[in-house]
C-alpha cells in the first residue's frame, strides 16, 4: 500500500501574498488586517464563533469582516464543541476553519475537539487527514475578571503532540501569527490578550511572504542572566529588566511568542553565554512551560552559576478583586528584586 | 435489480459485514494476531447496508468505534481493516488507528471515533465546509443511543439544524448504552422525538431491515440535499454480542437474546426470502461467498509485515 500523501489542498486557488505596507494599527486591528489578508488570499478560509460575524466580535476584533467577505464570516451558537468539532470536519474536507473561542477557559467544555480529534487526526492517517484548523483565542487576568475568566492554560495544550500555539504581544505578531498559522497545515491555537487589544497603535508590516512559525525576539541583550518570557507579561518582564539596569545587572531577554515550535536554540544559546535563568510567565508554576524551559536546559548540560528561577503565579485560583489578584501575578518589582537576587 | 435480487444482495452485504466481525472475534480471542478493544457489530448489519447505498462518492461518512459494518458498507476493503485491526503496515492507516479508530478517506470514510458523540459535530463541519466548496456534499454521521445523551451531540444537531445543514444523523439504538440500558438514562425513550424540539424531522426506523433503513435515509438524503436541512433517524437494532469482546454481559435480561436471534436481520431477511420461495443454495450462497471473501482478506492481512516501528514518530506534524 503506498504511503499516503500529505492533503494540501487548502491553498489551492491562493492569491499571491498581498504586497508589502506599513500601518499604524492596535494589536486588535493588526489581527483584524490579518484576518481580512487570508480571507482575501485563501479561498478555503471561513471565519466563525460566538459573536464574531454580524457583532464583530466581544472584543471588536473581526468588526467589518463579515461586511466584506459575506457568508465565509459568521456567528455560532454558544457551542464551543460544534465550533471546534465543525472546524476539525470542515478542515478534514480541505477547508481552513478560523474559528474563535471567546475566552481561553471556555475551550475547556470542548477540549475533546482539540486534544482527541484535532491533535490525531494527521498522525492516525499518517498525513492523508489532517486537520490544519486556527483557533483564535484570548487569556489571562484583566482587573476585576472573574477565576473563571482569568486562567493561563498555555501548559495545557502544550502537553498535547499535534497542537502548535502561540501567544503573541505585540501588534506585528498578532498579525503575523494569524497569517503564519492560515499558512500552517497544522492546528494551530493562538492565544492573543484581551489586555493588548486597546494598546497604543503601532508600526505594523503588512502583506509580504507568511513567516514560518517559531520565530523568537531579543527584545533585550544582557550579559547578566537570561530571562524567557511570553505572552502580556513580557512587557513587565522589559520594565524589571529597565529597572535592573539603574541596579548593574543586564538582563538578556529573549520573548517567545511560539511555544510550539519554541526556538530553543536561542534559549540554550543565551543561557550557555549567561549561565543564569529566569523563566517569567503569568501561568500557574507548577506543571507551567517555564518547568520545560528550566528542563530543556538542564538536559543541554548547560552548567548554570545559580540556581534556575520561575517566575509566575502562585499555586492558586485567580480571585476577582484587582487588590487580590496583583497581589497574585508577577509584577515588575518583584520580577526585579528576584532576578537581582538570582545575578547577586 | 429488481427485488428479489435486491435482497438477496443486501443479505450478500449483511453476511459480509457479519464475516468480517466473526473473523476478527476468531483473530481476537484465539490468538495474538489482534488486541486491545474490539467493539462488534453483529446484529447490527442492516444499518449500513441499507444506509451506505444511498450515498454518493462525495458524500462523508463518519462511524463510531463499532465502526467495522459501517467501513466495509462504504467501500473500505476487508483486508485493509483486517491488517488495520492486526496493527499490519497494510492496515488503511497503518496499525495507527487500530480496531477503534481508523479512517479511509479515500473511500468517503472519514473515520471511526473512540469519543461517544464526538463524530456529531465534525461532521457538521464536513456538511458546512460542503456549503462553501461546491461540491454538494451531505455528510452521515452515526451514533449509538448513549451518544445521545453526549453534551457534543446536543450542539451538533442543533448547529446543524439552526444552519439547515445537510446532515443525516443515524442513531443505532441497540437498547444498550455500553453496559446500561437506554431507558433507564432518559427521561423519554423515543430518541427520535428529540428531533421536533431541533426543529428538524425524525424518525424511528425499524433497523433490522435494510430496505426500511434505506428508504429512510434515501429520503432523508434528499432532503439535505436539496436544502432542507438535517435528518434524525433512530434505527431500533440490537447487538447480539457485548459491548466489547470480553464483555461478560450480565446485564443481559431473560429471554433478551433469544428474541433478538429471531428479529436480527440477517435471520429475518434469510426467513423472508425462504418463504419468497428462493431457493436455499442461493440464501447459502450470499453467506458462503462472504466467509470465503474474509478467509482471503484475513490470510492476505496476516502475511503482511507489522507496522514498522521506526515510523511511530512519522506525520505529529506537517
Amino acid at each position: 500500500m503506498p504511503e499516503p500523501t500529505t492533503q494540501v489542498a487548502a491553498r489551492e486557488g491562493a492569491g499571491a501574498a498581498p504586497a508589502p505596507e506599513t500601518r499604524k494599527l492596535k494589536y486588535g486591528e493588526a489581527v483584524n488586517a490579518a484576518l481580512a489578508r487570508v480571507l482575501a488570499e485563501v479561498p478555503q478560509t471561513l471565519l466563525y464563533g460566538e459573536d464574531v460575524g454580524k457583532p464583530g466580535g466581544v472584543f471588536g476584533v473581526t468588526r467589518g469582516l463579515r461586511r466584506k467577505f459575506g457568508e465565509r464570516v459568521f456567528d455560532t451558537p454558544i457551542s464551543e464543541a460544534a465550533i471546534l468539532g465543525s472546524a476539525v470536519g470542515a478542515a478534514l474536507m480541505g477547508a481552513r476553519p478560523i474559528v474563535e473561542i471567546m475566552w481561553a477557559d471556555f475551550s475547556l467544555v470542548a477540549l475533546d475537539q482539540l486534544v482527541n480529534q484535532a491533535a490525531n487526526a494527521r498522525y492516525v492517517s499518517r498525513g492523508a487527514a489532517p486537520a490544519p484548523i486556527v483557533v483564535r483565542t484570548q487569556q489571562g487576568n484583566a482587573p476585576g475578571a472573574c477565576a473563571q475568566h482569568s486562567q493561563s492554560l498555555e501548559a495545557m495544550f502544550l502537553h498535547v503532540p499535534g497542537l502548535r500555539l502561540v501567544m503573541p504581544r505585540t501588534a506585528q505578531d498578532a498579525h503575523d501569527a494569524v497569517v503564519a498559522a492560515v499558512h500552517a497545515d497544522d492546528p494551530v491555537i493562538i492565544v492573543e490578550n484581551r489586555t493588548l487589544y486597546f494598546g497604543d497603535k503601532a508600526e505594523v508590516e503588512l502583506g509580504g511572504a507568511p513567516r514560518p512559525m517559531g520565530w523568537s525576539h531579543l527584545r533585550r541583550p544582557g550579559r547578566d542572566v537570561t530571562v524567557v518570557s511570553w505572552g502580556a507579561v513580557t512587557d513587565r518582564v522589559l520594565e524589571a529588566a529597565a529597572g535592573l539596569a539603574g541596579r548593574g545587572i543586564e538582563a538578556e531577554v529573549l520573548e517567545l511568542p511560539w511555544l510550539n515550535p519554541a526556538d530553543m536554540d536561542a534559549v540554550l544559546a543565551s543561557a550557555a553565554r549567561t549561565r543564569r535563568l529566569a523563566v517569567v510567565h503569568e501561568a500557574n508554576v507548577t506543571g507551567g512551560f517555564g518547568a520545560e524551559i528550566v528542563a530543556r536546559v538542564a538536559e543541554a548540560g548547560i552548567g548554570l552559576a545559580a540556581a534556575p528561577l520561575r517566575i509566575g503565579a502562585p499555586d492558586v485560583r485567580i480571585p476577582a478583586a484587582p487588590v487580590l489578584a496583583e497581589a497574585l501575578l508577577p509584577a515588575a518589582g518583584p520580577i526585579a528584586d528576584r532576578i537581582a537576587a538570582l545575578v547577586a | 435489480m429488481d427485488g428479489t435480487e435486491r435482497r438477496l444482495a443486501d443479505l450478500h452485504a449483511m453476511w459480509r459485514v457479519r464475516a468480517l466481525e466473526e473473523k476478527v472475534r476468531e483473530l481476537r480471542v484465539a490468538g495474538d494476531a489482534v488486541v486491545g478493544s474490539v467493539h462488534l457489530c453483529i446484529g447490527q448489519e442492516a444499518g449500513p447496508v441499507g444506509a451506505c447505498t444511498e450515498l454518493g462518492p462525495d458524500d462523508a461518512l463518519f462511524a463510531t468505534y463499532r465502526g467495522h459494518g459501517w467501513a466495509l458498507a462504504r467501500g473500505v476493503p476487508a483486508e485493509g481493516i483486517i491488517a488495520e485491526c492486526a496493527g499490519r503496515a497494510t492496515g488503511v492507516n497503518g496499525g495507527r488507528g487500530g480496531s477503534a479508530y481508523f479512517t479511509a478517506p479515500e473511500h468517503g470514510f472519514h473515520g471511526e471515533n473512540s469519543i461517544v458523540g464526538a463524530g456529531l459535530p465534525i461532521a457538521v463541519g464536513a456538511a458546512l465546509a460542503g456549503r462553501f466548496d461546491g461540491s454538494g456534499r451531505v455528510a452521515l454521521t452515526v451514533c449509538g443511543d448513549g451518544a445521545l445523551n453526549q453534551g457534543a451531540s446536543h450542539e451538533a444537531l442543533n448547529m446543524a439544524a439552526a444552519f439547515k445543514l445537510p446532515v443525516v444523523f443515524v442513531c443505532e439504538n441497540n437498547y444498550w448504552s455500553e453496559l446500561t440500558p437506554i431507558d433507564e438514562m432518559v427521561g423519554e425513550p423515543e430518541l427520535w422525538r428529540r428531533a421536533a424540539g431541533y426543529g428538524m424531522p425524525g424518525a424511528r426506523v425499524d433497523g433490522n431491515d435494510p430496505a426500511a433503513v434505506r428508504d429512510a435515509v434515501r429520503d432523508a438524503v434528499a432532503r439535505a440535499r436539496d436544502g432542507g436541512g438535517p435528518t434524525l433517524l433512530e434505527l431500533m437494532t440490537q447487538r447480539l454480542v457485548g459491548h466489547y469482546i470480553g464483555d461478560v454481559e450480565q446485564y443481559r435480561r431473560p429471554g433478551e437474546l433469544d428474541r433478538a436471534r429471531e428479529e436480527e436481520p440477517i435471520a429475518r431477511l434469510t426467513g423472508a426470502l425462504a418463504a419468497a420461495g428462493v431457493p436455499a443454495a442461493e440464501i447459502e450462497d450470499a453467506r458462503e461467498r462472504a466467509r470465503a471473501e474474509m478467509e482471503e482478506a484475513a490470510a492476505a492481512a496476516l502475511a503482511a509485515p507489522p507496522a514498522d516501528p521506526a515510523t511511530a514518530k512519522d506525520h505529529v506534524y506537517a
